[in-house]
C-alpha cells in the first residue's frame, strides 16, 4: 500500500533573557542546584508570579518572524500536574488565549517551496530537573531551571516526511538564533522537539491514529526517531493490527520507539485562567516598536544575498545559514569586492578548517580582512590560486595577514618573464622525446610541460604567463 | 488603667502626650491576654519576647519623636500572613513548622508604621470555613458566649480585637472571613477592594477573590489601619495603581445628601428577626443622619453561593497543590513511592473541610465538566460585578445584614457543610464582585449576642464606607457593650 506520513511538531524554546520569567531569579545554565531558586521558584505559600516584560518581547520576535497574528489580549493558564520539578503542583502558560496564532514558515522541500502552518506560539515556565542518585532509591530536584522562559511552538500537521520534519526544525532553529533569543542548544535543551506522527493511505482526506513522540534532542535524532515510528505504523497497518494512541519515547542506542508507561500520560490538566496573573495587552505601537527592532531574517538574507551578490541559491543557503558566517561573509565582499569568489573561499577552506575543529566562524583564526587581503593578492597575480590554498593553511594555523605568510615562505609568484622563458627553455632542452612526440600529434603532453615548469619553480610562475610561453615554444 | 480596652486613636494620643509608654501598652495586652486567653483561644502563636522587644523599639522611637502611625500599637495578625522567620501555619497540620523566608507586604507595611506584632491568631484551615472550627490547632470561642463560635475564617483575629488581646489585627476575606466574624465577635471589619491590598505573602485560598483587611474596635481604627495597608505593591500584578485617599478625613462627616440603597434580595425570609429588627433600626439610624434610602435591586443574587463555591474550589485546588511534601511542611513517612507520598502526606496533611473543597474544585475544573461549572460561574460572576454597577448607579453605597443570624452554638453546624456556607450568604457577592465591604456593629441580640450591619461600595470607594459607618456609630442610637470575660 502506498501511505503518506503526517507530521507535526511541537517546538519549546528557551528565551535568552537573564532572569526568569516570573521572578529575578538568574537563567544562567549550569550553576550549583539550587543556587537560582528563589521563594517564587519554590512554590512557597503565598508569593506571586510578575511577568518579566521581555519575555513578551521574545516571544513577540518569533511570532511576527513566523508570520503569526499576535493576539491584543493574551491570557496565562494553569497546567494542573503533580510532579517533583513542577513547585506550584501546576505550570504557568497559556491555553485558550495564546500569544499568538495562525502563521507560517518556508521550508525547501525535492518539490520546491513548501508552506508549514504554524498553529500558536505561547509564552510558559520551565519545569525544574530531577536527578536520580544511581546508587540509592533517592531523587534530587534542581529548581534552577524552574522558571526559564519557554515558548511553544505548535506546528500544523502540514509535515510530510521526516526529512521534511527536519528541515522545519533547521529553519526553525535558524529563525530563534537569527533573533537571538534563544541559544538553540539542544544537548542543553534550550530547543526541543516532540512530535506527532500518522500515516494514511495516499488520497484520504482523514488524519490515521497518530503517536507522540519524545526524547529526541537532535534534528538527525528526530529524523531517525520518525522514519523508524513510520515504518513501525506502516507494519502495524500492512499486518491487520491497530495503531494506538500513545506517547512513545525515542531510544536513541537501540534506535527504537517504546510506549510511555500510560500511567504517566493520564492527565487532565484542569487549565483555567490564572488569577494571580492579569491579561497581557499588547498593543499595536507595542507591536511597532518590536517590528522596528527585526533583524534580518535567514530566508530574506538568502534572496538577498542571491540577487545582490549574484552567487547561487546553494551558496547562499550555506552562507546565511549561521547569522555571524553570514556577517563574516559580507565583510570580505565589502572588503574584497568579488562575491562568488570569497563565497568559494569561506565554504571551501574555512568552514572545511572549522568543521574539521568543531568551531565556530565566531572562533575563526582568519579575519574577514585577512581572507579579502588574500583574495586581492591572487586578483593581482602577486599569489596563484595554488598557492593560495597553503597560504590560507598557514593562516588558518597561525592567525597571521597572507602578506606576512607570502613573504616569509617566498611564496611570491614568478611573473618576470624572462626568467620564465629560461625555465622553459631548460625543460624543453631536457625532454627531447616528449617534444618530438608533442610535436608529432601528442597533444595530451601539453599538461607534461606545464607540470614540469611548474615543479621547477616550486609551483610559483603564474600559470597563464607558462601556458602562454609553452604554447608558443612548443610550436 | 486599663489599656489594651482603648482604641488605636486613644492610645496615639496619650503616647503623644506622653502618658503611656509602648512597654506599657504591650505589658497591659499581655496580662489580658494572660487573663483571657485560655477562654478564647484568638492565637496559635504568641509573640511575647518580639513583642517585647518592639515596644522598646518603638518607646526609643517615640523618644526622638520619629512617631508613626501605628507606634508602639499591639497588632495581631491572622497566620495566614508570612512572617519572616516565624512560623505560619494557615491552621493546618500540613504547614504546621512552616517558616517562612519572607514576610507578606501587609507585615513589611504594618512594621514600618511601627506596629507590635503580638502574635498569629487562630483560623479555619487555608481560611476554609466560617466558625474557625476547621483550624488544626482547636476551635477558637466566641467572648460574648464561649458556647458559640466566633464566625470565620478570621475567627482569632475577630476575637483577639473582642476580647481586647490586641488593639487591632488583620484578617483576610474570600467570601466573609472578616466581615462575618467582625460581625458575630461584635467589632469592626473591613473587606478592600480587590487589588486595594497586597495579596503578596498571603497564603492563597481564592487569588481571585482573597483580600486582606483589618478588624478594630471603631471606625475611625479601620481608617488608621486603611491608611497603613491600602497602596499598590509591585510585587502582585493584581494589585491596583490607584491613589490612597487620607482614609481619616472621612471620618465624623455627615450624610447630607447621601442615597442608602436597600437591596431587595437580601432582606428574605430564613433571616433570624432579631437580626432583622436590628438592621431595620440601622436603616431608620442612617435616614436620621441625613441619607435617604432607595430600594433597589441586585437581580443575580440567588447565584452568590453557587458561583462562589465552583470559583473558589477550582483555585484552591489548584493553589493547594504545592503542599505535596516535596520542599517544605509536612511529609508523610513510610510512603512507598512519589505517589503514595503524595496520597499520604496530602491525606495525613489536610483536614476534611479542605479536602472536600479540593475535590469540588478538582471536579469543577476537570474534562467535559469546566465548561459547565468554571465557565458558566464566571460568567454568572461577570452578571453580578454588572448588577452592583447598576446599583452605584443609583446609590452611594449599599445597607445590607452582614450575616442572616448571630453567632452559632459550637459543633451546630460542622456536620452540614451547606448550613455553614449559607452563614456567608450575605458577603460572598462583594467578593465576587472585587468591591469592599465593611461589617459595623449595629446591636445585640435578647441573650446579648452582637449583630453586625454591612455596607458596600463601589471599587475603591473605601473612604465612603468610612463615612458612612463612622455617621452611624457616632449616632446615639447604637448601643456599646464589652463582652463579660
Amino acid at each position: 500500500m502506498d501511505f503518506e506520513t503526517v507530521i507535526g511538531l511541537e517546538v519549546h524554546a528557551q528565551l535568552l533573557t537573564d532572569t526568569k520569567i516570573f521572578c529575578n531569579c538568574s537563567t544562567q545554565f549550569g550553576a550549583a542546584p539550587n543556587s537560582h531558586a528563589c521563594p517564587v521558584c519554590l512554590g512557597m505559600p503565598g508569593v506571586l508570579p510578575v511577568l518579566n516584560k521581555k519575555v513578551v518581547e521574545y516571544a513577540m520576535k518569533m511570532a511576527l518572524a513566523t508570520h503569526c497574528t499576535i493576539n491584543g489580549q493574551n491570557v496565562f493558564a494553569r497546567k494542573n500536574y503533580f510532579y517533583p520539578d513542577l513547585p506550584k503542583g501546576y505550570q504557568i502558560s497559556q491555553f485558550a488565549y495564546p500569544l499568538a496564532e495562525h502563521g507560517y514558515i518556508m521550508i525547501e522541500t525535492g518539490e520546491g517551496p513548501r508552506k508549514i502552518g504554524i498553529t500558536r506560539i505561547h509564552m510558559e515556565e520551565d519545569a525544574g530537573k530531577l536527578i536520580h542518585d544511581d546508587h540509592n532509591p533517592v531523587s534530587y530536584v534542581d529548581l534552577n531551571r524552574t522558571g526559564v522562559p519557554l515558548i511553544e511552538i505548535v506546528g500544523e500537521p502540514d509535515i510530510r516526511s521526516p526529512e521534511e520534519a527536519a528541515e522545519y526544525l533547521r529553519r526553525l532553529h535558524e529563525i530563534l538564533v537569527y533573533l537571538d533569543i534563544c541559544d538553540g542548544n539542544m544537548e542543553e535543551g534550550s530547543f526541543r522537539c516532540d512530535a506527532n506522527v500518522s500515516i494514511r493511505p495516499r488520497g484520504q482526506k482523514e488524519f490515521g491514529t497518530r503517536t507522540e513522540l519524545k526524547n529526541m534532542n537532535s534534528f538527525r535524532n528526530v529524523q531517525r526517531a520518525l522514519e523508524y515510528e513510520v515504518r513501525r505504523q506502516q507494519y502495524l497497518v500492512e499486518n491487520g493490527e491497530k495503531i494506538v494512541q500513545e506517547t512513545r519515547l525515542w531510544d536513541d542506542a537501540q534506535g527504537v520507539t517504546n510506549p510511555m508507561r500510560s500511567k504517566e500520560e493520564a492527565h487532565d490538566y484542569r487549565y483555567f485562567p490564572d488569577p494571580d496573573l492579569v491579561p497581557v495587552v499588547v498593543d499595536e505601537a507595542w507591536v511597532a516598536d518590536i517590528c522596528a527592532g527585526m533583524p534580518e531574517l535567514p530566508q530574506a538574507k538568502r534572496e538577498r544575498f542571491v540577487n545582490d551578490y549574484q552567487i547561487p541559491a546553494y551558496d547562499a543557503g550555506v552562507l546565511t545559514a549561521d547569522k555571524a558566517l553570514a556577517e563574516y561573509y559580507e565583510e570580505v565582499v565589502k572588503l574584497c569586492g568579488k562575491p562568488k569568489i570569497a563565497s568559494n573561499w569561506v565554504m571551501g577552506d574555512v568552514l572545511k578548517f572549522l568543521n574539521e575543529e568543531k568551531k565556530s566562524i565566531r572562533e575563526c583564526p582568519v579575519s574577514a580582512k585577512s581572507l579579502a587581503d588574500m583574495i586581492g593578492l591572487i586578483e593581482q597575480g602577486t599569489i596563484s590560486g595554488k598557492i593560495a590554498k597553503e597560504v590560507i593553511a598557514d593562516m588558518y594555523a597561525t592567525g597571521k595577514p597572507p602578506q606576512d605568510i607570502i613573504k616569509e615562505k617566498g611564496l611570491v609568484q614568478i611573473t618576470d618573464e624572462g626568467e620564465l622563458v629560461k625555465t622553459v627553455t631548460a625543460i624543453i632542452a631536457a625532454n627531447p622525446k616528449q617534444l618530438a612526440d608533442y610535436r608529432g600529434g601528442k597533444e595530451k603532453l601539453f599538461g607534461f610541460f606545464v607540470g614540469q615548469v611548474m615543479k621547477a619553480t616550486q609551483g610559483k610562475a603564474n600559470p597563464q604567463m607558462v601556458n602562454d610561453l609553452l604554447k608558443k615554444m612548443l610550436a | 488603667m486599663e489599656l489594651y480596652r482603648l482604641t488605636i486613636h486613644a492610645l496615639q494620643e496619650k503616647i503623644r502626650n506622653g502618658e503611656v509608654s509602648a512597654l506599657q501598652i504591650a505589658e497591659s495586652v499581655f496580662s489580658r491576654i494572660d487573663a483571657v486567653e485560655g477562654l478564647v483561644h484568638s492565637y496559635i502563636r504568641l509573640m511575647k519576647e518580639e513583642a517585647l522587644e518592639a515596644a522598646a523599639r518603638a518607646d526609643e522611637t517615640i523618644k526622638k519623636g520619629g512617631i508613626q502611625p501605628l507606634t508602639g500599637i499591639p497588632i495581631a495578625l491572622k497566620d495566614i500572613v508570612c512572617t519572616r522567620g516565624i512560623p505560619t501555619t494557615c491552621g493546618s497540620h500540613i504547614l504546621h513548622q512552616f517558616v517562612p523566608p519572607y514576610n507578606a507586604t501587609v507585615v513589611e507595611k504594618l512594621a514600618a508604621a511601627g506596629a507590635v506584632f503580638v502574635g498569629k491568631t487562630n483560623m479555619d484551615e487555608f481560611a476554609m470555613g466560617s466558625s474557625t472550627e476547621t483550624s488544626y490547632f482547636g476551635p477558637t470561642r466566641n467572648p460574648w458566649d464561649p458556647e458559640r463560635i466566633p464566625g470565620g475564617s478570621s475567627g482569632g483575629s475577630a476575637t483577639a480585637v473582642a476580647a481586647d488581646e490586641c488593639i487591632a489585627s488583620i484578617g483576610s476575606d474570600t467570601g466573609g472571613s472578616i466581615r462575618q466574624p467582625a460581625a458575630l465577635c461584635g467589632v469592626v471589619g473591613m473587606k478592600p477592594t480587590y487589588g486595594r491590598v497586597s495579596r503578596f505573602g498571603l497564603i492563597a485560598f481564592a487569588s481571585s477573590l482573597d483580600q486582606i483587611g483589618p478588624f478594630t474596635k471603631d471606625v475611625e481604627d479601620c481608617a488608621i489601619m486603611m491608611n497603613v495597608l491600602a497602596g499598590y505593591d509591585p510585587k502582585e500584578s493584581t494589585s491596583v495603581k490607584a491613589e490612597v485617599p487620607d482614609y481619616r478625613r472621612f471620618i465624623g462627616r455627615d450624610l447630607q445628601g447621601w442615597k442608602i440603597g436597600i437591596p431587595k434580595e437580601y432582606f428574605i425570609d430564613g433571616i433570624d428577626p432579631e437580626v432583622s429588627a436590628a438592621v431595620a433600626k440601622t436603616i431608620e439610624t442612617v435616614r436620621q443622619c441625613g441619607a435617604s434610602i432607595v430600594e433597589i435591586s441586585l437581580q443575580h443574587t440567588k447565584y452568590c453561593v453557587a458561583v462562589y463555591y465552583i470559583i473558589a474550589p477550582a483555585e484552591a485546588s489548584s493553589n493547594l497543590a504545592r503542599y505535596d511534601g516535596v520542599r517544605y511542611g509536612f511529609r508523610a513517612a513510610d510512603a512507598r513511592d512519589l505517589s503514595e507520598m503524595y496520597q499520604k502526606t496530602r491525606r495525613q496533611g489536610f483536614g476534611a473541610e479542605v479536602k472536600r473543597r479540593i475535590m469540588i474544585g478538582t471536579y469543577a475544573l476537570s474534562a467535559g465538566y469546566y465548561d459547565a461549572y468554571y465557565g458558566k460561574a464566571s460568567q454568572v460572576r461577570a452578571l453580578i460585578r454588572r448588577d452592583f454597577d447598576e446599583a452605584f448607579a443609583q446609590c452611594d453605597v449599599i445597607l445590607t445584614p452582614t450575616t442572616p443570624t448571630p453567632a452559632f452554638k459550637i459543633g451546630e453546624k460542622t456536620d452540614d457543610p451547606l448550613q455553614m456556607y449559607l452563614s456567608d450568604i450575605f458577603t460572598i457577592s462583594a467578593n465576587l464582585a472585587g468591591i469592599p465591604g465593611i461589617s459595623v456593629p449595629c446591636g445585640f441580640s435578647a441573650s446579648g449576642l452582637p449583630i453586625g450591619v454591612q455596607f458596600l461600595a463601589g471599587h475603591f470607594e473605601e473612604g465612603k464606607l468610612l463615612q458612612v459607618a463612622s455617621a452611624y456609630e457616632k449616632s446615639a442610637a447604637v448601643e456599646k457593650r464589652r463582652p463579660a470575660l
